[in-house]
């Protein structure tokens, strides 16, 4: 009960950083949302192509990817400001007190989880705005709303892991340009089958494309298909390897001090 | 769970005194760096106690290791009884710590921080509240209290990292350079109000490179250098141990060889400071008026004379062969006066 208590107080003051320091929140929305704008704006007829996939717009087919995205850059952002609390000695205060040290963890990433949460309703309103609709309705949203708050708190734990590694924020926002690698490298704004090689390849393999593809089918398909349950499998992976690498990461900076 | 109150008299009743003990604590990082080569300590119940050591010396290592942010790489330590590495739990319940440079989160304000301070406790919300209110009280930050932190000054910084380590009324206090960079009625607020807790039944430990915190705050001084204890005891058993005053002879010229070659007949030399040169009189200050004589013989002309009584610096000289660097004057922050809360 304390313990939950303690992982409470520090989600909501992970919270409250985020929305106290814009520079940790502008990116995780702005970022996502102005590339949707210009991919959507620009490449919308990429629809008219052979082979790709049935949609009602473009912007149907994006969206997934765009929350992906925003759930990365939470992660790494949550990861960020976790380093912040390393170099400034925060952490120490915290681990100083009676409280269980993977509690630090798990509080910082009720705040990505939040986070998660908050940019999972902004894009389902910006879809729902500029006319994509939600096939799998309100369950659906729900269900996408989800998954979008579970990915950003598995992206989270593993940006956590560096950071209890690092000990360092500004290697974490190194990682930033790697959000967009690995983004490109699957299936979050092409379809697999329009890719060319080795990219295909890599994307058939790349978690993120299971975990997009499962919110794109909440988006685009009425009912379960085989799409969401291998994302929720791929989430569930990323997640255990994340919170794995964490809490390892957390038992290396004990011991090292 | 036991409340804090119920702890503290379980502590008391249980374990035996001392508050701290270390025995033969070492610690040695990576690369073979050593930062403490083997301290002992014991500390009784209800003292302060003062570490006092140039920067590097092992001050902080040794507070971490007290404080179970490290593990030791050798001996052992408890504190309040517990033991740091197997009963950690049991000794952060013990202890309040407010380390080196107030690692506060600039975006929270003062009372969220003493509020999530009293949450980390175990402290029930309502408790928590009162608890905060009284404490910003007691160090005088009500009225800033729902402002950022980083709007703080590093004085009022202080004081609120002070509060925030005395929510859960620990038994032991940790101090890691409290006053440092603060100016001289910051340093003060933080020394009357680690007096007030000392009185109140808390034992203090707390690191400091200024000699005169040390000497006015402390009943036991240790002084640390370069991993090891080189002395320990009451500020005036210490300076008693040293002994004899010594005189600081400044010259007109500005020059020292000749004034230390004529001081060094009366007494022991000591390494210059400050561009004065330093002798500890042989007869103590009978031994004045013929260094006077023998410095005008000479036809030196003095632009200052002073007497000076044994100094824990000289205590500080006299175990380590140097001057504990800045412990005269400390550097204080720009802007560091408080700002109106």
């Amino acid at each position: 009960m304390t313990n939950l208590r303690v992982i409470g107080a520090l989600g909501r003051r992970s919270i409250n950083q985020t929305f106290r320091r814009p520079q940790l929140i502008a990116p995780i929305l702005i970022f996502p949302t102005l590339l949707l704008a210009i991919q959507v704006g620009g490449a919308g007829r990429a629809v008219d192509l052979p082979q790709f996939p049935e949609v009602n717009g473009f912007l149907d087919f994006m969206i997934a990817g765009a929350m992906i995205q925003a759930a990365l850059l939470a992660g790494n952002s949550g990861g960020i400001a976790l380093a912040l609390d390393i170099e400034m000695g925060f952490t120490d205060r915290l681990l100083a007190a009676p409280i269980s040290r993977f509690a630090i963890v798990l509080g910082r990433l009720v705040g990505t989880a939040a986070l998660g949460a908050a940019t999972a309703v902004w894009f389902i309103a910006i879809a729902l705005i500029f006319g994509a609709k939600i096939e799998g309705g309100v369950t659906g949203a729900l269900l996408i709303i989800l998954l979008v708050t579970l990915s950003a708190i598995a992206f989270g734990a593993i940006g956590a892991a560096i950071a209890l590694r690092s000990g360092s924020a500004s290697v974490v926002q190194g990682l930033f340009p790697l959000v967009f690698v690995i983004l490109f490298l699957s299936t979050a704004f092409f379809p697999d089958n329009l890719l060319l090689e080795p990219a295909a390849s890599i994307a058939e393999w790349n978690p993120l494309s299971f975990i997009v593809e499962g919110i794109r089918d909440l988006v685009i398909s009425t009912f379960l298909g085989p799409s969401f349950a291998e994302g929720v499998a791929a989430l569930a992976l990323v997640s255990i390897l994340g919170l794995l690498m964490s809490a390892a990461a957390m038992r290396g900076r004990l011991k090292r001090g | 769970m036991p409340g804090v109150t119920e702890r503290r008299s379980r502590v008391h009743t249980i374990r035996a005194m001392p508050a701290i003990e270390t025995r033969d604590l070492q610690r040695v990082f990576s690369g073979g760096i050593t930062a403490v080569a083997g301290v002992d300590l014991k500390i009784a119940d209800r003292e302060i106690y003062a570490f006092l050591g140039p920067n590097g010396a092992g001050k902080t290592t040794t507070v971490r290791m007290l404080t179970t942010l490290l593990r030791p790489t050798g001996g052992s330590a408890t504190v309040a009884g517990f033991d740091v590495v197997s009963e950690a739990g049991e000794v952060r319940n013990a202890i309040g710590v407010a380390l080196q440079e107030a690692a506060l989160d600039p975006l929270m304000t003062g009372r969220e921080l003493i509020r999530l301070q009293a949450t980390l406790h175990g402290i029930r919300r309502a408790e928590g509240q009162r608890r905060a209110e009284r404490l910003l009280a007691r160090v005088g930050l009500e009225n800033a209290a729902d402002r950022r932190v980083g709007t703080y000054s590093g004085g009022m910084r202080r004081r609120l990292d002070l509060a925030s380590a005395l929510v859960h009324t620990p038994q032991i206090l940790f101090l890691d350079e409290p006053t440092t960079g603060l100016d001289p009625v910051s340093r003060k607020a933080i020394w009357e109000e680690v007096e007030k807790l000392n009185r109140e039944g808390t034992t203090v430990f707390l690191t400091t490179q200024y000699l005169e915190e040390a000497d006015n705050l402390a009943d036991q001084v240790g002084i640390i250098d370069d991993g090891r204890i080189v002395a320990e005891g009451t500020p005036a058993a210490l300076k008693e141990e040293v002994g004899r005053p010594h005189l600081e002879v400044v010259l007109a010229d500005g020059t020292m060889d000749r004034a230390e070659e004529i001081l060094g007949r009366f007494g022991r030399p000591l390494p210059a400071k400050d561009g004065a040169a330093l002798v500890e009189l042989k007869e103590g200050a009978a031994g004045v008026a013929p260094v006077v004589r023998a410095l005008d013989d000479a036809g030196l002309v003095v632009e200052s004379l002073d007497l000076v009584q044994p100094s824990l610096d000289d205590v500080f000289v006299a175990k380590t062969g140097y001057h504990l660097e800045g412990s005269e004057t400390p550097d204080v922050e720009e802007n560091e006066l408080e700002s109106p809360a």
